[in-house]
């Protein structure tokens, strides 16, 4: 387990070493207060609920978490130091779990700077606290699975940038698996039961579970597998390249 | 037991083999010197021997474990300094070799007496606290070589270690290799060939991915034709007399005509046997009232014989 502390408070403290993830928390708050307050009508509501936050994390995070994974992997390519990395005495998984939850663990950074918002609506009404923890809870998880997503496409690019639009549109697809734009293109080819499982990949339905309240455990174990799996592609992106 | 081996490797990547069937051993207290032009494959090879790359076929081992099947083992005895010395620009020089010694199990305090003992060593105290973006190309490649040496290995892989130093820095990167070569198998890959004779107990030359020779620096040199050869410059425009003179004594290949500038002819002479001697050429000049101007041994250098080993392969 050490190699994977290391290397993730290696990478945890890099996203500072630069104003970049000042920036990138300053926008993500800035959006996200933004679009609660003026585009649900935060106050206009009359209800002390968060949902009208939370509504906006799959959209906010399709761009935003491509953008915190996109150098976990393309940064070390183009700098040569994967070479560094991939000739220590460790396994491939131990670095890339440890990437990985630098990134998580950035997200969780992210998301705890909005709980001034969770104290304001306790001042203002009786939110139900439970459904707001659980929705904190389920957008982590969903900040997870666009982030090891993200990470693993990294893994295969040396350009930040291509990491950032590959990730991002892979993203866009599973936020909107749920929606006829992506299940119309499936259903005309493919059976019922493939056009079920790309439904069910829709990070927009399982994190809309999830913010109704209940921690509702099909969501958390997709959100988890998912999260695994991406994990798992990582590792093979890097067998991969060292064989190319 | 050989402590680096390499057994035929090939690395293909498409239609293009970069490294076309290398074998070699290196034994402890051997620096052996990676030669070949760039874009020979020295760094693929380099790559495949530190289980960077996967070789397309055949087998790289560090003391005896496969450096693809057994890569812990292997990274375990292994210290390597890639291409161009990266490191992580946003670190300090004591993060990033603390990182590093992390990485290789070392706990703390040994990690901490460790790099008290390469600071010194290496002389990385002055930018010590520096983030490794605000470092000089020489300081850069020092803190290279330092995390290549953190844990001590037996195996050196050094890929270009003097590349862009000054005199000073070069000198000082050959000491520190010199130092530390009785301990250890090395492996150093240059295109800069006086360092082969200043460090190196061996080189290989590779071009377009194949051997060419592996051999001692000494052995290369007595290599090429020209070893041994006799420039003559006589004082006349018309070398025929003189030509026709030395061509029939015994011993003698071949003469050319090197230069023939205003009235004076440089002649090269050569002679595998080294028969007859630059004196008794001399003699029987003279003999004919051939004024001989000026008269040397050719030495050859480590250049020609690269480049003629290296033309060659490509001819």
């Amino acid at each position: 387990m050490r190699p994977t502390l290391l290397v993730f408070r290696r990478e945890f403290a890099a996203y500072f070493a630069t104003p970049v993830a000042a920036v990138f928390l300053i926008v993500f708050l800035a959006l996200s207060a933004g679009l609660t307050f003026f585009m649900t009508g935060f106050f206009d509501r009359g209800q002390a609920d968060l949902s009208g936050f939370f509504f906006w994390h799959p959209w906010l995070f399709l761009v935003l978490m491509p953008a915190i994974a996109m150098r976990l992997w393309a940064e070390e390519r183009r700098s040569g130091t994967i070479e560094l990395l991939m000739t220590l005495p460790v396994q491939p998984w131990q670095i890339v779990l440890g990437k990985w939850l630098a990134a998580w663990a950035f997200a969780a950074l992210a998301l705890a700077l909005t709980t001034p918002l969770w104290i304001t609506v306790n001042i203002l009404g009786s939110p139900d606290n439970g459904v707001i923890f659980a929705s904190y809870i389920g957008s982590w998880l969903m900040a997870g699975s666009f982030l090891a997503l993200a990470a693993a496409i990294s893994a295969l690019s040396k350009s930040q940038v291509l990491a950032f639009i590959g990730a991002t549109a892979v993203s866009f697809l599973f936020v909107m698996a749920g929606f006829d734009l992506v299940l119309s293109a499936v259903r005309s080819w493919a059976p019922g039961v493939i056009v079920d499982a790309v439904r069910s990949m829709s990070f927009l339905g399982h994190f809309q579970r999830l913010t109704e309240g209940v921690l509702e455990l099909p969501s958390i174990i997709f959100f988890v597998s998912l999260i695994a799996f991406c994990l798992w592609l990582n590792v093979r992106a890097i067998e991969v390249k060292k064989a190319a | 037991m050989a402590l680096v081996e390499a057994r035929d490797l090939v690395k293909r990547f498409g239609s293009l083999t970069a490294v076309d069937g290398i074998s070699f051993a290196v034994e402890r207290a051997e620096v052996v010197g990676f030669l070949g032009p760039n874009g020979a494959g020295k760094s693929t090879a380099m790559k495949i021997i530190s289980g960077f790359l996967e070789p397309t076929s055949g087998q790289a081992f560090i003391e005896g474990y496969d450096s693809h099947t057994q890569p812990i083992e292997a990274r375990r005895r292994l210290g390597y300094l890639p291409e161009g010395a990266p490191a992580y620009a946003d670190m300090s020089v004591a993060d990033f070799l603390g990182f590093i010694a992390g990485m290789h199990g070392m706990s703390k305090r040994q990690a901490a007496d460790r790099l008290a003992e390469l600071v010194e060593r290496i002389d990385l105290a002055d930018v010590w606290n520096q983030r490794i973006d605000s470092l000089s190309k020489g300081f850069k490649r020092r803190v290279g070589i330092a995390q290549a040496l953190v844990h001590d290995p037996d195996v050196l892989i050094l890929d270009e270690p003097t590349d862009g130093l000054d005199p000073n820095q070069k000198h000082d990167m050959r000491e520190l290799i010199r130092s530390i070569a009785p301990q250890k198998a090395i492996v150093i890959s240059t295109h800069i060939l006086e360092e082969v004779e200043a460090v190196c107990t061996r080189a290989i030359i590779i071009a377009k991915g194949r051997m060419l020779a592996d051999a001692t620096p000494a052995e290369l040199l007595a290599r090429p034709q020209d070893a041994g050869a006799v420039a003559i410059t006589i004082a006349t425009g018309d070398p025929r007399r003189a030509i026709e003179l030395i061509s029939v004594q015994p011993g003698i290949s071949k003469v050319d005509v090197a230069e023939r500038v205003n009235g004076v002819t440089r002649l090269l002479v050569h002679a595998p046997q080294s028969r007859p001697t630059a004196a008794e050429l001399a003699g029987i000049l003279r003999r004919s009232d051939i004024a001989v101007a000026e008269m040397f041994v050719q030495r050859v250098s480590l250049d020609d014989v690269f480049r003629q080993i290296t033309n060659g392969a490509e001819n």
